[in-house]
């Protein structure tokens, strides 16, 4: 018979109930998101809360309507910026826009865009390449909030230098003030970049195939999925890629432990950029 | 880091996970650097990747280290904590949280606070806490913060603690 169970253990079943409780509930899946990074997120807001356990958290989150937009918000962060790892959108321009060329017409999908800078990224790499006008960008995440930033490309002006230096560093040609308009603390995206994309929601745990793609981007997303989400997600970008489709993943993810390694080829092991093998 | 490294034999079982703060630019830099301090394997952590023993494990830059309760690795591209990423603190408490007192947890030499909450996390679990004596070291910010904040089990000179964890590991 098992012994009494510790603190630590309780607190394990109490997270589990209060993940469970927010499906149920709310709709949305963290229970196959890495567990370190959960706790470390329910931990903070616990704090925050004012709450001794999670069983409190569980009341809050099924009688207190507007307590589970603040959990939202704290499980959905993403940090992000312009031209974010400015080698991988090198290596981008220089090895994979050549091969992209060569379709008359694009379809691109940001999966997990949060606040939208790297969408804009792509856009303006697009626009400087010549291919923006042949290429329709699909750009989605599950977090509502985070869409509507997106879909507004309104950023902090502060951050601007730090993406200036990342846009040169990635061959940005030009200066990346060009494509903004700054009214004092707010730097704005040109309009004209924003007419071949569309901002949608979209789960990668829940929901299913997104069309096909010609480049999927999703970076910095899986490594919040635990295994078996994973799985699932790289077997959903699979499925949405056509033949020969780029999957471009952060710098430290990798096809290598999921189930589907064999069905890409590494086009390029250090930005981590792999290709759809040909299937009949 | 070297210093403990080039003290450690060849049957050094216990995994060390070490987090080093470095501009992302340079990459590689300390995987190469230790490497050649030590016949024990040295790498860079790899996503989702299993802990194993004989194995220096590298922070990979701009990423925070995890731990998973299934003894695997995790990264997170999380906000800054004390100013660093990775984050001493991050890898701290979710190693103490996973390891309890099965782990040793030691603070080197460190501009900022960064791990000082950390260690007070793997004291408090049971696991064994060591930092380097501040007198000693090229920077004693983060010795200090440590020891004010975690009250360690040893406080040594950096040429003392490679033999005291052979020690640890001959048992």
């Amino acid at each position: 018979m098992k012994g009494f169970p510790t603190k630590q253990e309780n607190e394990q079943i109490e997270v589990q109930l209060l993940l469970e409780a927010i499906y149920q509930k709310h709709g949305y899946d963290f229970r196959n998101y890495s567990r370190a990074h959960i706790m470390r997120r329910l931990s903070h807001r616990l704090k925050v809360s004012g709450f001794k356990t999670y069983l409190e958290m569980i009341e809050a989150v099924l009688y207190n309507p507007s307590y589970f937009d603040h959990l939202l918000a704290d499980l959905s962060i993403n940090v992000t910026e312009m031209f974010r790892d400015p080698g991988f959108y090198k290596l981008l321009r220089e090895k994979v826009v050549p091969v992209l060329r060569t379709y008359p017409y694009l379809k691109i999908w940001h999966a997990g865009c949060a606040s939208g800078e790297e969408v804009y990224s792509m856009a303006i790499l697009l626009k400087e390449e010549g291919l923006f006008d042949r290429t329709q960008i699909y750009a989605t995440d599950f977090n509502q909030n985070v869409l509507q930033r997106a879909k507004d490309g309104i950023y902090a002006s502060k951050f601007m230098k730090e993406y200036e230096r990342n846009y040169e560093d990635a061959g940005g040609g030009k200066s990346l003030n060009d494509y903004f308009t700054t009214k004092y603390d707010s730097s704005i995206v040109d309009q004209s970049l924003k007419k071949n994309i569309v901002f949608s929601d979209h789960n990668l745990v829940l929901d299913g195939v997104f069309g096909e793609m010609n480049l999927i981007m999703c970076r910095n997303v899986l490594i919040y999925f635990d295994k078996q989400l994973q799985n699932r997600v790289v077997k959903l970008f699979l499925d949405s890629l056509s033949n020969g489709g780029t999957l471009c993943l952060g710098s430290k993810e990798s096809l290598k432990f999921t189930h589907y390694a064999n069905f890409f080829e590494t086009f390029d092991e250090k930005q981590r950029i792999y290709r759809k093998n040909y299937q009949a | 880091m070297s210093v403990i490294c080039k003290s450690l034999p060849v049957s050094f079982r216990l995994p060390i996970i070490v987090v080093q703060h470095m501009s992302a630019r340079y990459e590689n830099y300390l995987t190469v650097i230790l490497q050649k301090q030590t016949k024990l394997k040295v790498k860079e952590v790899d996503e989702k990747e299993v802990v194993r023993k004989g194995i220096i494990y590298i922070a990979p830059p701009n990423y925070h280290l995890l731990l998973e309760g299934d003894k695997t690795f995790s990264l997170s591209v999380d906000e800054h904590v004390c100013f660093s990423r990775p984050s001493v603190d991050v890898l701290f408490e979710t190693a103490a949280s996973v390891y309890r007192d099965k782990l040793i947890g030691i603070i080197l030499t460190g501009a900022n606070k960064d791990g000082a909450e950390g260690l007070r996390s793997i004291k408090e679990s049971g696991g064994l806490t060591i930092v380097q004596n501040p007198k000693t070291a090229d920077v004693a910010n983060m010795p200090t913060a440590a020891i004010e904040r975690a009250h360690p089990d040893y406080i040594l000179n950096i040429d003392e603690i490679g033999p005291l964890l052979s020690k640890i590991n001959s048992y």
